[in-house]
């Protein structure tokens, strides 16, 4: 797929610009603050309903004004697709999809497929385990845009277990006694529930883990060759010791690496149940996917606290090639983005990434340097400055 | 800011769900310039609706006399029970024209980031109406999002030991939703694809 057409309207910089853009590759070229990395988070934010950048909407909103619109047109299989998204901080968005009101903006996810690479992304090898939850997430959904309303539902179901742990913990605190039986009743509720759906997240995530696993390897080898073995290992608070889940519990499928929800949301339930005192005693839910991580290991070494800035960074794009070339591998071909990779390389290097993302449907990139682009990306060429996108080539 | 009574009125409004302060002062003119007999209508049914609309004692819809409408009518049968959050849900099943049994209104739904639990709902009262032995079927039409669903497997759980049959509206609901929003039909089909759980 490809962007055709993008339209902001009071989004960050912008208080009105309107691009068009072809298949291929092009180059978004300008000095620093110019607004080149505006234009992809707005089509990051029409891939995922969030920015890469900023966890909440108001920075997203032009200063001064009220709400921003991002308009796409999308063109897939030879059909177009418009998207409407209207940016409300504090308020649900709403959203437009071949200019039909849809009832929930999730609903418009699946229509623009990317992934972006950017700067930021050396969080997900420096960060804390969010970030990296929140890039399988995110590639989940990407994957299968039905996941998007498990993530919600896990989320929901979560933060009303925290509450009912929380007021029970308040309670006990103050002296109004243990919980009565219609709570502890209540948590048993609540328990099934967030099994039903973490088993489905976790699910979710091994197979993803372990389909993508082979694609990280190749990526970091291409990016950085001879630079040792790049792996990804998911680190599962249910998993006995030494238990590696992607190959303990993951079997093959006909379309890829299956989990058995049953067996991980009995894991989850027997998980819950031990924990039971320890959680009851801090007042939070304890396990299950929200407290996971994603281990990136290069060679031996775990890359967190051992990588290089050099290598952490290559694994970083790596992460991202390897999203790439999964949901390619799996006929979605999505969008890829680039936002400031090439100032980062050496000539070599450049040159590398470049032949290997040549082939892409459509790659955007962004740079505040033109010449740093390798020769085989050099295709449209836009200048942006001062609030305006034009089409220099 | 205005002064005294438009202002006032204004304020209230503005507490009203669903009402944001443009719209509360759009009203608040409206009803300034409106003829005074549809005022003094507006205000009448605002009071009456306090004074003779209350819940039915049995199945805690809103009822004008001691039991609702439905709950007096010998026509429908008792031996169903259909659960549901709020009197807007009734209104909604009853618009499918499928179901002839009973209602139970709980209140709302187990939501403890609201602090409401199985106490603050109508389900002793529940108990107490399963108790008496004529209901076969208990059909727990709650909404299908999150609190409605965990408040379903709840009287699932409690339920259980009476041996009744329970059963939960299909899917193909808008999840994550509320039962008003859903349209005649799919609500309908909801109902006749209903599931044992
Ligand atoms: N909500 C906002 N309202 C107004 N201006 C904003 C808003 N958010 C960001 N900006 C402005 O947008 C500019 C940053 O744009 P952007 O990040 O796209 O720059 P860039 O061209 O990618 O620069 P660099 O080359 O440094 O990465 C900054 O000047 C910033 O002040
Ligand atoms: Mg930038
Ligand atoms: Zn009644």
């Amino acid at each position: 797929m490809f962007v055709r057409h993008l339209n902001l309207v009071d989004f960050r910089s912008y208080p009105q610009v309107a691009v068009d853009f072809e298949p291929g590759p092009s180059v978004l070229v300008g000095p620093n603050g110019q607004g080149k990395t505006n234009l992809l988070e707005a089509l990051g934010y029409v891939a995922s309903l969030s920015s890469h950048r900023v966890g909440t909407d108001a920075p997203l909103v032009r200063a001064g004004a009220q709400r921003a619109i991002v308009r796409t047109a999308i063109v897939h299989g030879g059909r177009e697709l418009t998207v409407e998204l209207e940016i409300v901080p504090g308020k649900a968005n709403r959203a437009r999809l071949n200019r039909s009101p849809v009832s929930r903006p999730r609903e418009i996810l699946g229509a623009l497929r990317q992934v972006l690479f950017a700067p930021e992304d050396l969080a997900l090898v420096r960060g804390d385990p969010a970030e990296r939850r929140r890039f399988l997430d995110d590639l989940l959904v990407a994957r299968y845009p039905r996941f998007a309303g498990v993530r919600s539902d896990y989320e929901r179901v979560l933060k009303q277990r925290n509450a009912l742990l929380r007021t029970a913990y308040l309670a006990r605190k103050a002296g109004r006694g243990t919980p009565g039986a219609a709570d502890l009743r209540t948590l048993e509720v609540w328990d099934a529930h967030l099994a039903r759906y973490g088993a489905e997240l976790l699910a979710g995530r091994l197979e993803l883990v372990s389909a993508l696993s082979p694609h990280v390897e190749k990526a970091y080898d291409a990016v950085s060759p001879g630079g040792g073995r790049a792996r990804i290992e998911y680190r599962c608070g249910l998993a006995d010791d030494g238990e590696d889940m992607t190959t303990s519990l993951v079997s093959a499928g006909s379309d890829g690496p299956r989990v058995d929800r049953d067996v991980l949301a009995a894991r989850l339930l027997a998980a819950l149940a031990r924990s039971r005192p320890a959680e009851e005693e801090r007042g939070v839910t304890l396990v299950g996917p929200h407290r996971d991580d994603l281990l990136l290991r290069l060679g031996d070494l775990p890359a967190k606290g051992y990588a290089s800035h050099g290598e952490s960074w290559s694994f970083a794009l790596a992460l991202r090639l390897a999203s790439y070339d999964l949901l390619r591998s799996e006929g979605i071909e999505p969008v890829l983005a680039l936002d400031d990779v090439f100032a980062e390389l050496d000539a070599t290097r450049r040159e590398r990434l470049g032949e290997l993302v040549s082939g892409a449907t459509q790659v955007l990139i962004t740079c505040a340097v033109a010449a740093d682009v390798p020769e085989a990306l050099r295709g449209a060429r836009y200048d942006v400055a001062e609030g305006t996108v034009r089409r220099v080539c | 800011m205005y002064e005294g009574a438009i202002q006032d009125l204004i304020d209230e409004l503005g507490r009203l769900p669903g009402i944001g302060p443009k719209s509360a002062q759009r009203i608040a003119f409206h009803i300034l310039s409106a003829d005074p007999a549809d005022v003094t209508r507006l205000a009448q049914a605002l009071q009456r609706v306090k004074e003779q609309v209350r819940f039915c004692s049995v199945c805690f819809n809103v009822a004008e006399q001691e039991q609702c409408r439905i709950c007096r009518d010998p026509r429908r049968t008792d031996e169903i029970i259909c659960v549901v959050e709020e009197p807007k849900d009734v209104i909604a099943i009853e618009r499918t024209g499928e179901f002839r049994g009973r209602y139970h209104v709980l209140g709302g739904a187990i939501n403890p980031l609201e602090g409401i639990g199985p106490d603050n709902l109508r389900i002793r009262e529940l108990m107490e109406r399963l108790q008496a032995g004529t209901v076969k079927e208990l059909i727990l039409a709650t909404d299908p999002n999150t609190e409605g669903e965990a408040t379903a497997t709840y009287l699932a759980l409690m339920v259980k030991p009476m041996g009744l049959t329970v059963t939960r509206l299909a899917s193909g609901l808008p999840v994550g939703g509320d039962l008003e929003y859903a349209d005649e039909i799919t609500l309908g089909r909801a109902f006749e694809g209903r599931r044992a759980v």
